[in-house]
């Protein structure tokens, strides 16, 4: 049987009543675990996973695929609305989406972010069915070295979300490095800014950062200027869906998305949020519209890295379905379900289980339909949020923030944590550090810390492997045009704009 | 009857995940004991995984009446085990889940409590270690393996879990036993053991040691070279020596067991080890322990207490060696 075979068959699977009914179940689940921060797809899989004992394989996979794609989905209504990214996934898009909310276009940013992660999720899908075995090839091609140049190229965001001033965002990124090394180094199982308490010993969870830098902190600076009389939430400006002009502006970023978000998921130690901030970087640079980044909020901001994240998803079961590597923790889970079927996920999957990968693969493009069709009537119920006067909804904001965060771990220290960096984002926003840069360091600094250091162990000390190795080479090369680039062009243009007869130094 | 059961399972299950509960409570018949669980982890791995199956035997065997099941996790379980010393004291129908990386982690990690302060209930199941390289390597045999270590350890690059984990362990036993210094070994770390194995399949790194469930599919298809196994004795279905017959005189299970909290009275002590004994010898749990790779080593009250101590002691010499304690 050939693909085609294979995925008609899938749906054959994935068609029954009862199939169709765990699907909407998953998605329905996923959507509102998405939109609670501090409730991931991973630990609601885990909890979940006493149901392998009762029901059949293919359903308990079809729930937990629509759980997982649901996730996905929800976690950018937050991030939108109340400037709380549900997952660590959707922290970009917080940056332009809720400044779109804010000027009255939440409407189309969310709108945006429910077609893109369709278009991007099914487009991640159809890749799962038909590229899988090319992108895994090219996959298992990034060792740590290459994994390093990754990294570096993903700093290059950084420059798109300084803001105003150099100093004070790359304050802010290297205050986001030192949150990021708190715990356990993993290289040497050696405690570092733990100052001896057992909580800090798995470091600082990305979400409770991003949720008391952005909302938390974000709180306390409008109960400062409450009668300021600043700041104004527009509920809704024009339309409650997209424009002609944001449908244009819009399925660009959603492809690009996709083309990054796919191969990055798809690699072992890729991930969800490097795709984000790649896409954000990229959408800025390339935008007719970068007046509107970081003040009323660009589309192209939120398209981009909402696809992104969804084709992304996609792309971590490649891996999975693939050779049976769980590259994310949600797929860890997944394959931990696989066993107590007693099925062994492994590289004869595909072949020993054909029946259940491809009703999963089936049911994933379901899952895309449903959560679409879910997703948008939707939109108009939670624009309406945004008209609650200010008060109470920064109060429920607040709320919503610290249950969010003891749903994470249970932990009162957690809570702690948030009020601490809620109070230190306050500062920033009164000062003018730009908040984001915190938590593109502290996701970024310690991965590229430890992709370095395996990649020296490896290499015996030996540091030419960052370019004698041809993959590292052109990420690196990628890089050094993407910083250096436009400081070289605008040089260039200067000099042809002046002459060639002028000599600098010439009065 | 059965039906509604399921269904009540499924729903407790769908809403607990959705009111962020951790509480797992299901009750049934009021004829047998309830007990709780305490897992030092959060959900979805191996301890996680072991208490839920402890869970289901338990109730499918009609030992118990009711159960729920309390996570708290981090840092290889040294977040978990001050609350279970000090909040569970003296509650006789309680169980912790624990085991070899706990031992490390409490060493490693400097930790306040350990585990002489719990009450030794029964060591359960063992994952052995499995020692593999990618099919392309020039390694046939662990005698190749080892002559390279000899020859020059820095040019070997192991992948394996976390570093103090019984991965990095049962390297450094390796190395002490043959003679290479632990300190000069090149081992790298991975968070999850995912990472580790496509370092392998992708030729990232000489060998790899993990557990051997983690390798077990890529060996059978091909892709990885199975050099030998940490278990006691030869293991049926698996081609491949153990440590001890290719010469490395090394025997390590990655352990998992249960413990009651302190403080707890002869009677209930005893009793709780009869139950999980019952649970230990019966099908169901055979079944559970044959889907999941586990390898059963069932030992029982004060000698599993004597192992625990062994094993401590052991472990703590190791990491010493290998710099981390």
């Amino acid at each position: 049987m050939d693909t085609l075979g294979y995925l008609a068959h899938g749906f054959a699977v994935a068609f029954t009543p009862t199939n169709l009914l765990w699907c909407l179940l998953g998605t329905t689940l996923g959507t509102a675990i998405g939109v609670l921060p501090g409730l991931g797809p991973a630990l609601t899989i885990a909890l979940l996973l006493p149901i392998t004992y009762q029901v059949a394989p293919e359903a308990s996979f079809i729930l937990f695929a629509g759980i997982y794609y649901g996730a996905m989905y929800g976690g950018s209504t937050t991030s939108i609305l109340l400037n709380t990214p549900g997952e660590s996934a959707t922290i970009v898009t917080a940056l332009e989406g809720n400044r779109m909310a804010r000027s009255g276009r939440g409407g189309a940013a969310l709108a945006t972010s429910a077609i893109g992660s369709f278009v991007a999720g099914t487009l991640g899908t159809l890749g799962v069915a038909f590229l899988a075995p090319i992108v895994v090839k090219f996959a298992l091609a990034f060792g740590p070295a290459e994994y390093f140049s990754l990294m570096v190229l993903a700093f290059i965001t950084v420059s798109a979300v300084l803001g105003s001033s150099s100093v004070r965002g790359l304050t802010s990124l290297f205050a986001g490095f030192v949150i990021g090394m708190i715990g356990v180094d993993l290289q040497t199982g050696q405690p570092r800014f733990t100052f001896g308490m057992g909580e800090l010993l798995d470091g600082v969870d990305v979400i409770v950062v991003a949720v008391g830098l952005f909302a938390v902190g974000e709180t306390l600076y409008m109960a400062s200027r409450r009668y300021a009389g600043r700041d104004e939430i527009v509920p809704l400006k024009g339309s409650l869906y997209m424009t002609a002009a944001e449908w244009a502006r819009s399925w660009k970023p959603w492809l690009r998305g996709a083309a990054i978000g796919f191969p990055i998921g798809a690699m072992p130690a890729g991930g969800a949020e490097i795709p984000t901030f790649l896409s954000y970087a990229i959408e800025k640079k390339l935008s007719k519209h970068k007046e509107e980044f970081g003040t009323v909020g660009a589309i192209e901001g939120v398209a981009g890295p909402e696809a992104a994240n969804n084709a992304s998803a996609a792309g971590v079961l490649v891996p999975m379905l693939t050779l049976g590597l769980p590259t994310s923790a949600t797929a860890a889970i997944m394959l931990s379900a696989f066993q107590s079927y007693g099925i062994n996920p492994g590289p004869l999957l595909l072949t020993t289980q054909a029946n259940l990968v491809w009703g999963l693969i089936a049911s994933l493009f379901i899952a895309n339909v449903i959560l679409v069709i879910l997703n948008l009537p939707l939109i108009g119920l939670w624009v309406r949020l945004l008209k609650i006067p200010a008060p109470q909804l920064y109060a429920g904001i607040l709320v919503f923030a610290t249950v969010g965060t003891y749903g994470i771990s249970q932990s009162p220290i957690d809570l702690v944590i948030l009020y601490l960096l809620g109070a230190a984002g306050f500062l920033m926003r009164r000062f003018d550090f730009p908040t984001a840069p915190v938590i593109i360091g502290m996701i970024l600094g310690p991965l590229a810390e430890t992709q370095f250091r395996r990649a020296m162990t490896i290499a015996n000390g030996d540091w030419t492997v960052f370019y004698r190795h041809p993959l590292s080479l052109t990420l690196l090369t990628l890089a050094f045009i993407g910083l250096a680039g436009p400081h070289i062009w605008a040089y260039v243009e200067r000099r042809r704009l002046r002459g060639p007869e002028h000599v600098p130094g010439d009065a | 009857m059965l039906n509604r059961r399921r269904f009540l399972t499924t729903t407790a299950a769908a809403g607990a995940a959705g009111f962020a509960a951790l509480h797992l409570t299901l009750a049934f018949a009021q004829d047998a004991p309830q007990i709780q669980i305490f897992v030092p982890a959060a959900p979805g791995g191996g301890w996680d995984q072991t208490a839920r199956a402890i869970d289901q035997v338990l109730r499918s065997e009609k030992l118990i009446s009711g159960s729920q099941i309390t996570n708290v996790g981090g840092a290889g379980g040294t977040v978990g085990l001050p609350q279970f010393v000090n909040q569970w004291k003296g509650k006789g129908n309680s169980l912790m889940v624990a085991g070899m990386v706990m031992v490390g982690a409490i060493i490693a990690n400097k930790a306040a409590n350990n585990l002489t302060e719990v009450t030794p209930i029964a060591r359960l199941t063992g994952e052995f270690e499995a020692l593999v390289v990618p099919a392309a390597s020039p390694f046939k045999t662990a005698n190749d393996f080892v002559a390279a270590l000899k020859e020059d350890p820095t040019k070997v690059p192991v992948a394996g879990g976390s570093a103090g984990g019984s991965d990095h362990i049962l390297f450094g036993l390796i190395a002490k036993t043959v003679g290479v210094p632990a300190a000069d070994l090149s081992y790298v770390p991975f968070a999850g053991g995912g990472e580790a194995l496509s370092a392998l399949l992708g030729n990232q790194v000489a060998a790899g040691i993990s557990g051997y469930g983690e390798f077990s599919e890529q060996v059978k298809a091909g892709a990885l070279r199975l050099l030998a196994i940490s278990s006691d004795k030869r293991q049926e279905g698996i081609d491949a020596p153990t440590l001890k017959e290719a010469g490395i005189d090394v025997e390590l299970f990655n352990w998992r067991g249960v413990f009651a909290p302190p403080g707890v009275s002869d009677d209930d002590k005893a009793a709780m080890i009869k139950l999980v004994e019952t649970m230990a010898k019966s099908e169901a749990w055979a079944t559970e322990c044959k889907n999941r790779n586990w390898t059963q080593i069932l030992l029982t009250g004060d000698d599993y207490a004597k192992f625990v101590a062994e094993d401590t002691a052991r472990i703590g010499t190791i990491l010493k060696d290998l710099g981390l304690a």
